[in-house]
């Protein structure tokens, strides 16, 4: 694991409540924008942030995250800006953790080990990359870990027990669960249902769990985040910042509305415990 | 960029699902456990003869199998050199190659249990086949077509709703194949439990490769079979269209070892490869990832995929299935792009001389024969998959020739 979040695991564990892990996409729907928004995360609640890189064929996508993908790359994002927005970041905050969440394709043509240089340098902690199962480790997840960067992997409702040892394996940073079998932004997951599943993920791992798919609320998050080490939230992030936009681009309320969903989802995560 | 040649071009792929470095398993963990379900059911599947005999049974009595090899007489005489065969899987029940495939996943899908059918389709030729077999086995079925081809393939479309099946057009991307997979992955990771994934083409993770390949295989051994019997020796050169490659794998595999065979596969060159309007993903691509396997990719320089073009919509894929991508590394087969034009031309010709109205699929290869046989001697002998009949092409074609329907 990264200093940045071994550091700010413990810091969570040490207080007793969950960690709120914010998605966003990055360079949705401009690059200055999106800097912005990258930046007031912490002050808003976030402990670590997932930032978003698009692809023009997500898979494992929904409507929001796909429409914010699509803005994203009308708007120029790519891998060498995504690592720009990481050290504008890193000017302000050194503590909280980054991890890069998109698909194995740009990633691919950049040059994994490159890409790997330079996530690192510019002060990335760890990458989730959706279509690299562990069949696939040799591709990115080894070269990553040996470049001490974590390779965070998801854990979904279909991987069984026989199948779970697997998927730990190599896994660092968190375990991310996928609550539900689906897409993101799909159906809102069952709380005593997701509790059952971390706690028996729990029992074979020692890293945190956090879990992500379907959350929405300040409420769910605080169901959520009764069980897990952290609540993932992604898509309404995403979709408030596609509300306030005019034609495509941003307004005066973009910031604001983005952050303002930030905040009032932590009050969620934080009274989670209490 | 020759990778080493093997001792036999037939044994792929792997345990890990590749075929020298195309093909793997790049999927979400959520579709893991079923993919490797599926590569088990298969495997214990191969072995079983009663599988074999019900599919053979299912091959010849539902689909009319096997497609006669017929020799084009006057194509031949027209072209003045080599003699041209057609395997003629467009007389196929549902009038293509789509079928053989089809009938071979239904059974797995069956001894899987699932309950539930969904399937990708560009021209429509496998969506149609998806829901006749649907219809056949009583499967409820729900088929992801691009909004642009709804409209192009629009009898096709009419099919499969007559077939029980329910059409969902897709609007994201270009609305052409590729979106249409997209929009299946994401039904089948939500649906993972009773959902069967009816891949229409030789792609996709393993072991979907594999298993469309054998079951299309039938195209090539038939076509070997009936090329001794009439000539008593093997054909010089096969060749056949390649969308996602699944009618051309089919015919090529069991020729694959015959080294005196040359093997070309044809991709859609649509307006010409200057531009952005061509589909020639082998020729024109890079190796990268999409849809589950690492293959040639039509993408920009940042592995963003671009959209394919082509008048035919069953070759409009900007990728291909990853086992054409190694057989053009290791330099097995030859892959070359033909123009829409070309292959309009090709499908007038073959309306004309042999009464018989080809898709444009299979016009592409067509009119790579076209230039070929008049270079080779009168003794040589082309096979070509003929694997579709252009009933559902007439209105394209008309369009394209300015007549009025
Ligand atoms: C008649 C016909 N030929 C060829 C294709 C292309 O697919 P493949 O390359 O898998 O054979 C299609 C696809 O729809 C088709 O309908």
């Amino acid at each position: 694991m990264t200093q940045r979040m071994t550091a700010r695991f413990a810091k969570l564990a040490a207080e007793n409540r969950p960690a709120f892990v914010t998605y966003f996409m990055g360079g949705d729907p401009d690059f200055e924008t999106s800097v912005n928004i990258m930046k007031g995360l912490p002050a808003a609640g976030a402990d670590v942030i997932e930032l978003g890189m698009p692809f023009s064929d997500p898979m494992a996508d929904g409507p929001s995250i796909q429409a914010a993908g699509l803005r994203s790359l009308e708007g120029g994002q790519n891998i060498p800006k995504a690592f720009d927005m990481v050290r504008a970041f890193r000017q302000d905050d050194d503590e909280t953790p980054i991890v890069v969440m998109g698909y194995y394709n740009p990633i691919y043509q950049y040059g994994s080990e490159k890409f790997l240089q330079e996530a690192k340098q510019a002060g990335i902690d760890g990458m989730i990359i959706v279509d690299l199962p562990p069949e696939m480790d040799e591709e990115l997840c080894i070269p990553a870990l040996s470049e001490g960067l974590n390779f965070i992997r998801l854990a979904t409702p279909t991987t069984d027990e026989k199948r779970l040892p697997k998927v730990l394996s190599n896994t660092s940073g968190f375990v991310y669960y996928v609550s539900i079998n689906g897409i993101t932004g799909a159906a809102a997951p069952k709380p005593d249902e997701v509790a059952k599943s971390v706690a028996h993920i729990k029992a074979k791992t020692d890293l945190p769990i956090c879990v992500g798919f379907g959350v929405r609320s300040a409420e769910q998050a605080a169901s959520i985040g009764k069980a897990a080490d952290g609540v993932v939230v992604g898509s309404a992030i995403v979709s408030a910042i596609a509300d306030s936009l005019d034609d495509g681009k941003a307004t005066g309320k973009t910031l604001t509305d983005a952050l303002a969903v930030v905040s009032s989802i932590s009050e969620g995560v934080r009274s989670a415990r209490t | 960029m020759n990778a080493q040649a093997p001792n036999s071009f037939k044994n792929g792929p792997d345990e890990e699902g590749q075929f020298g470095i195309f093909g793997g398993r790049f999927v979400a963990e959520t579709l893991m456990p079923n993919i490797l379900e599926l590569d088990d059911a298969y495997a214990t599947a191969k072995k079983d003869p009663d599988f074999q005999k019900e599919l053979d049974y299912l091959n010849k009595h539902y689909t009319g199998r096997p497609s006669p090899l017929y020799f084009a007489e006057r194509l031949t005489e027209y072209l003045g050199g080599a003699k041209v065969y057609f395997k003629r899987d467009e007389l196929n029940h549902t009038g293509s190659h789509k079928i053989n495939n089809c009938l071979g996943q239904i059974l797995l899908a069956k001894r899987m249990g699932k309950t539930r059918l969904i399937a990708e389709t560009g021209a429509g030729q496998h969506g149609v086949a998806a829901a006749t077999v649907a219809a056949r086995f009583g499967y409820p079925c729900l088929v992801y077509m691009g909004a642009k081809d709804v409209h192009r393939q629009s009898p096709n479309v009419f099919r499969m709703k007559l077939l029980g099946a329910e059409i969902e057009s897709v609007t994201a991307g270009a609305g052409t194949l590729k979106d249409a997979m997209n929009e299946a992955l994401r039904d089948w990771v939500t649906n993972v439990e009773d959902t069967y994934y009816l891949i229409g083409t030789a792609a996709g993770p393993h072991p979907y490769p594999e298993l469309v390949r054998d079951f299309q295989s039938v195209i090539g051994k038939e076509a070997r079979e009936q090329i001794m019997e009439a000539e008593g020796r093997l054909p010089d050169m096969l060749v056949a269209a390649v969308g996602g490659g699944s009618n051309a794998i089919g015919l090529f595999h069991p020729f694959l070892d015959d080294e005196n065979v040359q093997i070309v596969g044809v991709e859609a060159g649509g307006k010409g490869l200057d531009g952005d309007e061509h589909c020639a993903s082998l020729t024109a691509g890079r190796p990268g990832v999409l849809h589950g396997n690492r293959t040639y990719l039509l993408q920009d320089s940042e592995g963003q995929i671009e959209e394919g073009a082509s008048i035919s919509a069953g070759l409009d894929y900007p990728g291909i299935g990853p086992e054409h991508s190694w057989l053009k590394d290791t330099g097995r087969c030859d892959y070359v792009p033909i123009m829409d034009d070309e292959a309009l031309e090709a499908f007038q010709l073959l309306c004309r001389l042999e009464g018989i109205i080809p898709a444009l699929e299979p016009s592409h290869a067509l009119a790579e024969v076209v230039k070929r046989a008049p270079t080779m001697g009168k003794d040589q002998i082309i096979v070509m998959n003929l694997c579709g009949r252009g009933d559902k092409d007439v209105h394209t074609v008309g369009e394209a020739l300015g007549m009025e329907l």
